[in-house]
């Protein structure tokens, strides 16, 4: 009994410290804890891989802010690299203001890292990747992409007329894009897949935060998506997949977070183990 | 190890630590923090707005592309400030009405094919175990969502299953939102430890 109330009263700044020490540990010494790919992250990497042709575009949605970063960006990053590994032109999108800053900090990240490692393939911004400003107006801006994407914007992020630039020679409308992965932990997912998927049959894919992937799983089942990232699980398993193709040397910031959250999930299933038996005991004394 | 250098590593670290300064008590640091986010955060909003709405869409179709077009959803967005003054504040409703409007008539068509997509989803297309757990699920959460009739007999049997499906959902919703979290606490972590200290690659 002693230690059921010692449980029941425990100062839950406790808890907080041996998180805080679940995760440190592993980064500092890590485990390697294997890691399975699931299906639908497979499905968005084998469509990047082997349905688009060189020169193709894969417009990713930069719908997050630092909250959600650290679930978001890795695969931003990812994804990015992923496409530019193919030959694939890149554009980034956001229906937020703070994605702005998000999609820049992706797109300057994943040049210089993708330059580094391959001096003989080197990428450029405004010909194989940009990013398209951000105009308010949510559901308008992604309906009036599908009419014309280049009078939406009129300029990328950087200001210039997206007119004059190369990685848009050829784009119009959705029918010229190949593939689009939208990276949000909000329900602007599902405006992305009413109008761009439900009007205009874009194809999509989805990169969401952990608290959102339950949600979004029925648009799989679905075919709404083709495949979907369920936060920094979904995006190590990518970075998983690309690291095979070994073309890419950026820092696999998910894969390396990933045995922090193996043992943090062992702490909660531990704790919840010991409140569960805590709260039965005492239920049973009270009741006698 | 090489610790950052950078000036704005370092006051992204320092207010990372503020704000978890939170979880041993509340405390000056975690308060500076915390409205310094919101001034930054309504600051950068305003700043975007300013740049990519009102020069980008107003000024310069007007003043350089002599678009005078423009006037009128201008004229509409200016029209959402008279609600400041209670004698003309009725005007604000006529950009309000073309906002549902549009919005309504934008969304009504689409969400129908969106749901009807869903619907199709949960027919069985093959006769396999999973096809049966989706039926079985919907039609069963369903029913327990049907207040008509009371529930008895044979739909309190089929919604104590929809409530078996609805915990089910609602494990894997918990469980999804522990790694939500514990994946941005692992990202600040990560920042520490890398950008600011140095101690991980």
């Amino acid at each position: 009994m002693k230690f059921i109330n010692f449980i029941s009263n425990l100062d839950k700044r406790w808890i907080y410290l041996i998180l805080a020490l679940c995760i440190i540990i592993p980064f500092l010494f890590p485990v390697g804890f294997p890691m399975k790919t699931t299906p639908p992250v497979k499905s968005i990497y084998d469509f990047i891989e082997d349905s688009i042709p060189e020169g193709g575009v894969v417009l990713i949605g930069a719908d997050y802010d630092p909250s959600t970063m650290a679930e978001l960006h890795p695969m931003a990053k990812v994804i990015a690299a992923h496409a530019l590994s193919n030959n694939l032109r890149v554009l980034f999108v956001t229906l937020y203001p703070q994605g702005a800053g998000m999609a820049q900090d992706a797109i300057d990240n994943v040049l210089k890292e993708w330059n580094k490692s391959n001096p003989e393939n080197q990428k450029q911004l405004g010909k194989d990747i940009t990013l398209l400003a951000y105009v308010p107006g949510v559901s308008a801006v992604v309906l009036k992409m599908g009419e014309d994407i280049t009078q939406t914007f009129n300029e990328d992020g950087y200001g210039n007329k997206l007119s004059e630039l190369e990685v848009m020679k050829g784009i119009k409308n959705y029918n010229d894009i190949n593939l689009m992965v939208e990276l949000a932990g909000s329900s602007v997912v599902l405006t992305w897949l009413i109008y761009a998927n439900g009007r205009y049959g874009l194809k999509m894919g989805i990169g969401t935060t952990a608290v959102s992937a339950a949600e979004y799983y029925s648009y799989l089942q679905s075919k709404q998506a083709i495949g979907m990232l369920g936060g920094l699980k979904g995006a190590a398993e990518y970075e998983h997949l690309l690291d095979k193709k070994n073309v890419y040397g950026g820092r696999k910031d998910a894969s390396i977070g990933m045995d922090a959250q193996s043992s943090a999930h062992i702490f909660f299933i531990i704790l919840i183990i010991l409140g569960n038996i805590a709260y039965f005991v005492k239920k049973r004394k009270e009741g006698k | 190890m090489a610790i950052a250098t950078n000036f704005w590593i370092w006051i992204a670290a320092l207010l990372t630590l503020a704000i978890y300064s939170f979880l041993y008590k509340d405390n000056p640091f975690y308060k500076f923090a915390e409205y310094l986010l919101v001034g930054i955060s309504i600051g950068y909003g305003i700043s975007v707005y300013w740049h990519n709405t009102i020069i980008t869409k107003v000024y310069n179709p007007l003043v350089y592309d002599k678009n005078f077009l423009v006037l009128i959803p201008l004229l509409l967005g200016l029209l959402m400030f008279s609600r400041f003054f209670k004698n003309v504040s009725y005007l604000s409703r006529i950009p309000i009405a073309f906002v549902v409007g549009a919005g309504t008539g934008l969304s009504v068509p689409s969400s129908f094919e969106f749901l009807f997509k869903q619907v199709y989803a949960t027919m069985p297309l093959k006769l396999d175990f999973g096809s049966l757990i989706i039926v079985v699920g919907v039609i069963s959460t369903l029913v327990y969502f049907f207040f008509s009739l009371e529930h008895k007999g044979f739909v309190g049997r089929v919604s104590r299953v929809g409530i078996t499906f609805i915990m089910v959902a609602f494990g894997a919703a918990f469980g999804y939102t522990i790694m939500a979290r514990v994946s941005l606490f692992i990202g600040r972590i990560q920042f520490l430890l890398s950008d600011w200290l140095g101690i991980i690659k």
